[in-house]
C-alpha cells in the first residue's frame, strides 16, 4: 500500500494566523479506498488541517499533492475541482432554501432549455435519499431540520458530488446509534468504490470500527500514523494527550440531600408525554436515550424556553412558572444547551462578556453595568475553569469547542445554580477537556448542586450518573439506579419498540 | 391537503396578490370609474417606475443587502436624459436609453465595490452614496430643469401610446420583471443570491463567489435605476436637481410588502413588483374613495407593518408545523393519539 501514490498528501504543512500558530507541522496521506481516522485533542490543529484540504485556508508552507500533482488551493472551488468534499461538524445549510436546492446549489440540474429543472433536481434528491435510506422531503425548507437530518443532507451532497476524497469532520457527533450504523454502511460502500475517506471523530469505538489507519495530532503537529489493527485505544489516547488518563469519568460519591427538581406528568403534545422525574442535592441524574427521543425538549420545557401543555415543574417544592426562563434562572436553574454555538454563546462578544452575561443584573448598579466588576467576575470564573484564551477580550468564536464549553459552564456556574441542566456536555470535546468537564460536574454535585445531565454517550451516562432515566419515543421508559445500570439495560430501554404501557 | 394547495400556501407572493385583487375589486365596486381605461392606464404608469426599481431592489435585498441610493441614481439618470436631448436634439432614443442604463450601472458598481471591499453594511454605504449622488446632481443641475418640450415627441409618447391597452413603458417594465424573475428562479447564478442572503458564511464555505454576486446585484440594480431615470424623463414633464428624491423608501416598502424578507434569503421579483402595484393602487384607490391624504399614508404604513407581521407569523406557524411533522416521524406511537 505504501508504494502507491497517495490520492492526497499533505506534508510539513504550516499555517499561522498573525502570531498564533494553528498548524506547525501537519501531515496526512490518504490512499485510494481507505478510511483514515484523524484524532487529536481540540486545538491539536485538526480543524485547520481540514480547512486547508477544503481550500478555506491556504497553507503557508509545506507540500500538498493531489494524485501526485502539487496543488495550492486559493478557494473552496479549487478544492472541489480536485474532487475533495468536506462535511463539517457544524452543518452549513441554507435555511431559506429547499432541501433539494441545498444539495445542488451552484450546480442545479438544467433542463433542455438551459434553465434549472426543478423536477429533475427533486428526482435526483429523492434518488440520493433513497440510496441513503432516509425519508427526507426534498421540497421542504432546510429551516428547522434536526442536526442529524442536516448531517445526512451534507453526506448526500458529498455523494452527489462524486467526491474522490471525502473529509468528514465529526460526522457522527449528532447522530444516534442507528444513524451511525447507516452512515457507516454508506462510508463502506464509498470505500469500495475507491473513495479515500478522512474520518475525524472523538469516539474511539467508531474510529476502531471503521478505520484502516489512524493518524494522531497533538499541539498542531503530526505525531504518527498506525494501522488500526495493530494498535488499541489506550495507545492512541496516550499519543493524543502525551500522558496516561486513568479515569475518564470520576464521579465521586456525594451526600444526597433534598429534592431540588420535581417534574410531574409533563406533556407537550407530539413531543413528549407524561414525563416525571426528580433530581436531588448532590445527585447527578442521567437522562439517556437516542437522539430525537425528546430529552432536550424536556429540558427546554423545564427551563421555560418552550411551553408545555400539561403537568408541573416544582423547584425546591415551589411550582415554577411555565414558559419563563427568567423565573427559572431566578429560581436557581442553569442550562448548558446542546448547541453551544447557537444557544450557549454570543459568538460576536468576547470571552469575558460571555461569561458575565448571566450576571448582568447582579453586576449592575442603578441599571448601569460596571465594566471593572464585569471584568473581574469574568476573570474569576474564567480562571477557575481554566479557559484557554489569549485574553478575556478575544472573540469567543475563535476558541476550540472544549474551551467554548468551558465558557458556557463558567457563565452558568457564576450564577451559583441549585440545579444545573447540561445537554450533551462533552459533545465534540477532546478527551482531556472531557475529563475536566466531568470532574467539574462531580465537584458541583459534591457542593450540593443537583445536576441533570443529558447524554448520548453510554460510558458518560454510566460513569457519571447516580440515577438514570431512559427516554424513548417521548416517554420515560426506565429508571435505573447506579448499581443496577449496565450498557445493555440502558440501551434496551432506549431502543425497544413501544409496548402497551400499563 | 392536496399537494397543489400545500404548494400554493407556501407561495410568498400570495398574500400581496390577494390583497391587490381584493383592493381593486372593492374600489371598483364602490367607484366604477376606477376601472375606466384611462384610470387603469394612469395607475399602470404611476406604478411602472416603482415596479422596475422594486425588481432591482428585490435582488439586492434577497442577497441580504439594501440600496438606498436608487432615488439619487434615478435623479442623475433622469437629468442626464434631459441634458442629452437638450444638447443633441437628434440623438437616437436607443442611445439615450443605453446612456441612462450605463450611468446607473456605473453608479451601482461604485456602491457594489464599496460594499464588497469595505465590508461595511450596505445600509450605511448606500445611505452615504444617496447623499453623494444627490450632491452631484445638485452641482450639475443647479437651478436648471429640462422640460418635456425639449424632448422628441416619440420619446414622450412611450408613456402615452398603448399596446393592448398597456402603456409602452409599462410593457417594458413587465419585460424587465419577467427577465429578472426567470434569472433569479432558473439560473444557477440567480439562485446563488438566495443562498448568500440565507447564510453568507455558508455560501462562502460552499464556494459561491459571494463578492462577485453582491457586486452583480448592485450593478443590475443601478442599471435598472438608470433605466427608471430615463423612463421618468419620458413620463414626467420636468427633470431637475430634486428628481426622484425620497423614492427609495417607496421602493423598499414595495419590496417588503411584496413578500421579500428584509434580511434576505427569500421572496421573489414578481412579489416585489406586485407590491409596487399594490402600494400605488392603494394611493389611487383611497383618492378615488375620497379618503384624506393623511390617512392614505397611515394606510400604507399599516400595510408595511402588517406585511412584516404576517411574514413573521407564518414563519412561526411553519416552524410549529415542521416540529409536529417531525414529532410524528420520530414518535410513530404518538400518532394514533393525535387524531389527525
Amino acid at each position: 500500500m505504501e508504494n502507491l501514490t497517495p490520492v492526497l498528501l499533505l506534508a510539513d504543512a504550516a499555517k499561522s494566523f498573525g502570531s498564533v500558530v494553528a498548524l506547525a507541522n501537519g501531515r496526512i496521506d490518504l490512499q485510494k479506498g481507505e478510511v483514515h481516522a484523524l484524532v487529536g485533542e481540540n486545538g491539536a490543529g485538526k480543524s485547520t488541517l481540514v480547512k486547508i484540504l477544503a481550500g478555506v485556508h491556504a497553507h503557508d508552507s509545506g507540500t500538498f499533492e493531489v494524485a501526485g500533482a502539487r496543488v495550492k488551493f486559493r478557494s473552496v472551488a479549487d478544492s472541489k475541482a480536485q474532487g475533495i468534499s468536506v462535511i463539517y461538524q457544524e452543518p452549513t445549510l441554507f435555511p431559506d432554501l429547499t432541501v433539494a436546492e441545498n444539495l445542488f446549489i451552484g450546480r442545479q440540474p438544467k433542463g433542455r432549455s438551459g434553465l434549472i429543472s426543478q423536477s429533475s433536481m427533486r428526482q435526483r434528491a429523492r434518488t440520493l435519499f433513497a440510496q441513503l435510506g432516509v425519508p427526507i422531503d426534498p421540497d421542504r425548507l432546510a429551516e428547522g431540520l434536526s442536526i442529524a437530518d442536516q448531517q445526512i443532507i451534507e453526506i448526500a451532497k458529498a455523494i452527489s458530488l462524486d467526491a474522490q476524497v471525502l473529509v468528514m469532520d465529526e460526522p457522527t457527533a449528532a447522530l444516534s446509534g442507528s444513524e451511525v450504523d447507516r452512515l457507516f454502511q454508506v462510508v463502506r460502500s464509498l470505500q469500495e468504490k475507491g473513495v479515500a475517506i478522512l474520518f475525524i471523530s472523538h469516539r474511539f469505538d467508531e474510529v476502531f470500527a471503521i478505520s484502516d489507519r489512524i493518524t494522531v495530532m497533538r499541539d498542531g503537529s503530526y505525531i504518527g500514523t498506525w494501522n488500526t489493527r495493530e494498535t488499541d485505544s489506550n495507545a492512541i489516547v496516550r499519543e493524543m494527550v502525551g500522558r496516561e488518563i486513568t479515569t475518564l469519568f470520576p464521579k465521586e460519591d456525594a451526600a444526597i440531600g433534598e429534592v431540588v427538581l420535581d417534574v410531574r406528568d409533563l406533556t407537550r403534545e407530539g413531543v413528549f408525554r407524561n414525563v416525571s422525574l426528580s433530581v436531588s442535592q448532590g445527585e447527578i441524574v442521567g437522562l439517556a436515550g437516542l437522539v430525537g427521543s425528546g430529552r432536550t425538549e424536556v429540558a427546554r420545557a423545564i427551563f421555560g424556553v418552550d411551553a408545555y401543555d400539561s403537568g408541573s415543574v416544582l423547584l425546591a417544592g415551589k411550582s415554577l412558572k411555565p414558559g419563563d426562563p427568567k423565573a427559572a434562572i431566578r429560581g436557581g436553574i442553569g442550562f448548558v444547551p446542546e448547541d453551544r454555538r447557537k444557544q450557549g454563546l454570543v459568538l460576536e462578544l468576547p470571552v469575558g462578556r460571555n461569561i458575565a452575561l448571566t450576571l448582568r443584573n447582579f453586576l449592575a448598579r442603578l441599571g448601569v453595568i460596571s465594566q471593572s466588576s464585569e471584568r473581574s467576575h469574568a476573570k474569576d470564573w474564567g480562571d477557575q475553569l481554566q479557559v484557554k484564551a489569549s485574553s478575556l477580550e478575544s472573540g469567543v468564536a475563535t476558541l476550540s469547542g472544549g474551551n467554548q464549553q468551558k465558557v458556557v459552564l463558567a457563565k452558568w456556574l457564576s450564577t451559583k445554580p441549585s440545579l444545573l441542566i447540561v445537554d450533551e456536555p462533552t459533545r465534540g470535546i477532546d478527551v482531556g477537556t472531557k475529563a475536566e468537564v466531568h470532574r467539574r460536574l462531580s465537584d458541583l454535585a459534591k457542593a450540593g448542586v443537583a445536576v441533570l445531565m443529558i447524554s448520548s454517550e453510554l460510558p458518560e451516562v454510566l460513569g457519571m450518573s447516580d440515577r438514570i432515566y431512559v427516554m424513548n419515543e417521548g416517554q420515560i421508559r426506565a429508571e435505573i439506579s447506579r448499581g443496577k445500570a449496565t450498557p445493555e439495560n440502558v440501551m434496551e430501554a432506549a431502543t425497544s419498540r413501544q409496548k402497551v404501557v400499563g | 391537503m392536496p399537494v397543489f394547495l400545500t404548494r400554493l400556501s407556501r407561495v410568498r407572493e400570495l398574500p400581496v396578490a390577494v390583497a391587490f385583487v381584493t383592493l381593486v375589486a372593492i374600489t371598483a365596486t364602490l367607484n366604477p370609474r376606477f376601472l375606466l381605461p384611462q384610470s387603469v392606464k394612469d395607475l399602470l404608469l404611476n406604478a411602472t417606475i416603482i415596479a422596475i426599481l422594486a425588481a432591482g431592489q428585490a435582488m439586492v435585498i434577497i442577497s441580504r443587502n439594501v440600496d438606498l441610493s436608487v432615488g439619487s441614481i434615478l435623479g442623475l439618470s433622469g437629468f442626464a436624459t434631459g441634458t442629452l436631448f437638450a444638447l443633441f436634439p437628434d440623438i437616437p432614443i436607443v442611445l439615450v436609453f443605453l446612456a441612462g442604463i450605463a450611468l446607473g450601472a456605473a453608479l451601482g458598481a461604485f456602491n457594489g465595490i464599496l460594499v464588497v471591499t469595505a465590508g461595511v453594511p450596505s445600509l450605511v454605504i448606500t445611505l452615504g452614496t444617496l447623499y453623494v449622488f444627490r450632491g452631484l446632481n445638485n452641482a450639475w443641475a443647479g437651478g436648471t430643469e429640462h422640460f418635456s418640450g425639449d424632448r422628441p415627441k416619440e420619446f414622450s409618447n412611450l408613456s402615452v401610446d398603448t399596446v393592448f391597452g398597456l402603456p409602452i413603458i409599462t410593457l417594458l417594465a413587465f419585460a424587465v420583471i419577467a427577465a429578472m424573475a426567470v434569472y433569479l428562479a432558473k439560473f444557477r447564478s440567480g439562485r446563488d443570491f438566495y443562498a448568500i442572503g440565507s447564510d453568507p458564511d455558508a455560501a462562502r464555505l460552499f464556494g459561491i463567489p459571494v463578492g462577485r454576486r453582491v457586486l452583480t446585484a448592485f450593478v443590475i440594480n443601478g442599471a435598472l435605476a438608470g433605466l427608471a431615470g430615463v423612463l421618468y424623463a419620458s413620463r414626467f414633464s420636468s427633470v431637475g436637481a430634486r428628481t426622484g428624491t425620497g423614492i427609495e423608501l417607496d421602493v423598499v416598502a414595495a419590496v417588503v410588502v411584496g413578500g421579500v424578507a428584509i434580511f434576505g434569503g427569500s421572496g421573489t421579483v414578481v412579489g416585489a413588483a406586485i407590491g409596487a402595484f399594490l402600494l400605488t393602487t392603494i394611493t389611487s384607490a383611497l383618492t378615488a374613495l375620497r379618503v384624506d391624504k393623511f390617512w392614505q399614508q397611515a394606510v400604507v404604513g399599516a400595510l408595511i407593518i402588517s406585511a412584516i407581521v404576517i411574514d413573521r407569523v407564518s414563519t412561526l406557524r411553519n416552524a410549529r408545523r415542521l416540529r409536529l411533522e417531525q414529532a410524528r416521524e420520530s414518535f410513530p406511537a404518538l400518532n394514533e393519539g393525535e387524531g389527525r
